[in-house]
């Protein structure tokens, strides 16, 4: 393609031009980057960097103080280890509705599938407020446990049902596409050669859409430990015992103690980054799967 | 539908009809549980004085000022982020450059960060004990604890939506037919509204529709910057959280109750743009001289 030599009216090629000729036909390159850039720094790099910066005014003894004190610690144990339950509830069960809505016939399924993506439309406010109407000791659920002695809303059980909801359409929406696309051939190859049933789910499926259950893993973990809306309402928020990290920032920061707001909030930031590069990883790992399978 | 076809083929691959049935039973029930539940759950709450109390909380002054922020910031959130997102995936899916990885994976941020985390940071920049807070209190401009705070707030939370649906559906679309309008003259414009903007039209709408459902119901991030002045600046999420922590319960639901049907009505709406675009795909993949329809394992023997 070296019939570039049309009139544009826009700059047509970018700078380091050189590596790939035939794409810099096309106008905008400039435009468009340079304009995507300067937006993703005044909205997100800038301020980002003001967290980081008021972190790294605090001294040290200052910023230890801040995020391991007691009730914070009680509230890094209560979100991860809420988080990592959730996410594990949703690593069997979506596993289970996307096999479901990928294998199996029955009606209603497209409605069923539709309504998957209900936590991510769904305002977590109101999640939260329906979750606890539901779960109270006079709720619809709720009265039914509430005889046995089991409280499901205002204690940290509330916190891992709400992070359930939240969490269920990563698991779902990442499996599915792996598991429409494996190959029926492999499934009944192992059959041929006299695998059970399960040994083919095991062995032949499973291995499959491993790395798809895990990026689908990571990523529900990753919503719970910052989710906010659905967990306040039901949580009961005690200290010590159901305060999740976010409120805890909120509560420094309506005390006006910005500093320790800035420094319990730049914990998270790290940690949502690892899981960033680990969920980057993962979806790496996945895509390298899948090619191998085509090739 | 001819499934008879795929079911014969599927003989000797799939489980036997007990297994099948629980399966499907067990998911259909977490799914009632955890979904089906909670969504009746609102609108039974909100109703549960009746349509006339029910009316009468959303006829409410602060219920019409709660609704009509909410909709003022979707409206401006919603457009800034669908000109940021065309322009990223115009770069990033048409030109080869170098960082492409690593700013594609900053434009993801935004989802991993905790709202609560967003919020501050504006409140950090925008504060009076921020960055710029002595020089906006002396020009006696508010951002933080005003509209505008929430409005970027929200911007950030929604950064992603447009950008990451646009992205991959324009990478696998290649740069073929732009290259050839512009080949043929097109200026740079009508070969974007010409050529590729048909092309994107559904995932566009797929990403402005989720952007805007997330738009409208941000609770923690908007919660930070807002200061809860009621009438003001309260949007609906926290119009909601007000009314829920005054016991005004059936206010509540009702407010609420318009936010469910917003994600009803999103998730109706994704379901319809889903469907048109596996038909538009389908259609393209039986035309197969124009362009090998991307992503689609038709041509099985002429593959390498």
């Amino acid at each position: 393609m070296s019939a570039s030599v049309t009139v544009l009216p826009l700059p047509a090629a970018g700078a380091g031009v050189s590596r790939r000729g035939s794409a810099r036909v096309l106008p905008g390159f400039n435009l468009t980057l340079g304009f995507a850039v300067l937006y993703l720094s005044l909205i997100v790099l800038i301020p980002l960097s003001a967290l980081v910066l008021k972190t790294l005014s605090m001294s040290w003894p200052q910023f230890w103080e801040a995020v391991t004190s007691p009730r914070v610690m009680a509230s890094y144990r209560l979100t991860f280890g809420a988080s990592l339950i959730a996410a594990l509830v949703n690593v069997v069960f979506g596993l289970l509705v996307a096999w479901v809505l990928v294998r199996y016939p029955f009606p209603g399924k497209k409605l069923v599938d539709a309504l998957v993506d209900l936590p991510f439309a769904l305002p977590t406010a109101v999640a939260g407020i329906s979750l606890t109407a539901l779960l109270a000791g006079n709720g619809w659920v709720g009265q039914y446990f509430e005889p046995h002695g089991i409280q499901l809303a205002f204690n940290p059980n509330g916190v891992v049902i709400a992070l359930i909801f939240i969490g269920l359409p990563f698991v779902v929406r990442t499996v599915q596409p792996v598991l429409e696309d494996t190959e029926k051939e492999l499934e009944e190859a192992a059959t041929c050669l006299g695998a059970t049933r399960w040994q083919t789910f095991s062995r032949v499926i499973f291995p499959s859409i491993a790395p798809a259950l895990l990026t689908g893993f990571a990523m529900a973990f990753a919503r719970a430990v910052g989710e906010y809306g659905s967990v306040i309402f039901i949580a009961g928020n005690m200290p010590m015992v159901s305060e999740i990290t976010p409120l805890i920032i909120i509560g420094k920061l309506e005390q006006y103690d910005y500093a320790g707001a800035t420094a319990v909030a730049s914990v998270m930031l790290v940690i949502s980054f690892i899981l960033l590069l680990v969920i980057n990883g993962l979806q790496g790992w996945q895509r390298k799967r899948s090619a191998g399978a085509m090739a | 539908m001819n499934n008879t076809s795929s079911r014969s083929s599927r003989r000797g691959t799939t489980e036997a009809p007990w297994i099948r049935w629980t399966l499907t039973g067990l998911a259909l029930v977490f799914i009632a549980l955890f979904l089906v539940l909670p969504l009746a759950a609102v609108f039974t709450e909100a109703l549960r004085k009746g349509w006339l109390a029910y009316l009468e909380a959303l006829k409410e002054p602060d219920a019409w000022a709660a609704i009509r922020l909410t909709l003022l910031t979707a409206a401006v959130a919603v457009p800034m982020n669908l000109v940021f997102g065309v322009a990223a995936a115009w770069a990033i899916a048409k030109f080869e450059f170098r960082g492409k990885s690593f700013l594609t994976t900053l434009i993801d941020l935004p989802f991993s960060v905790s709202p609560v985390v967003a919020g501050l940071i504006y409140v950090l920049v925008f504060g009076a004990q921020g960055w710029l807070g002595p020089w906006l209190a002396q020009h006696d401009i508010k951002i933080v604890f005003a509209v505008p705070g929430i409005i970027l707030a929200t911007v950030f939370v929604t950064f992603p939506f447009i950008a990451r649906e646009l992205i991959p559906l324009m990478q696998a679309q290649g740069t073929d037919e732009e290259q050839a309008a512009i080949v043929l003259g097109a200026t740079g414009w009508q070969t974007f509204w010409h050529v590729t903007l048909p092309n994107i039209k559904w995932g566009l709408i797929y990403g402005v529709i989720l952007c805007n459902a997330r738009a409208m119901g941000e609770f923690g991030a908007v919660s930070v910057v807002s200061g809860h002045i009621r009438g003001q600046t309260n949007t609906m999420p926290l119009h909601v959280e007000v009314l829920y922590n005054e016991y005004q319960s059936v206010a509540a639901f009702a407010v609420a109750s318009l936010l469910a049907l917003l994600a009803v009505l999103t998730l109706a709406i994704k379901s319809v743009v889903d469907w048109r675009f596996e038909r538009d795909r389908q259609a393209a993949a039986e035309l197969p001289p124009e362009r090998p329809a991307a992503s689609l394992p038709v041509a099985r023997p002429a593959a390498a």
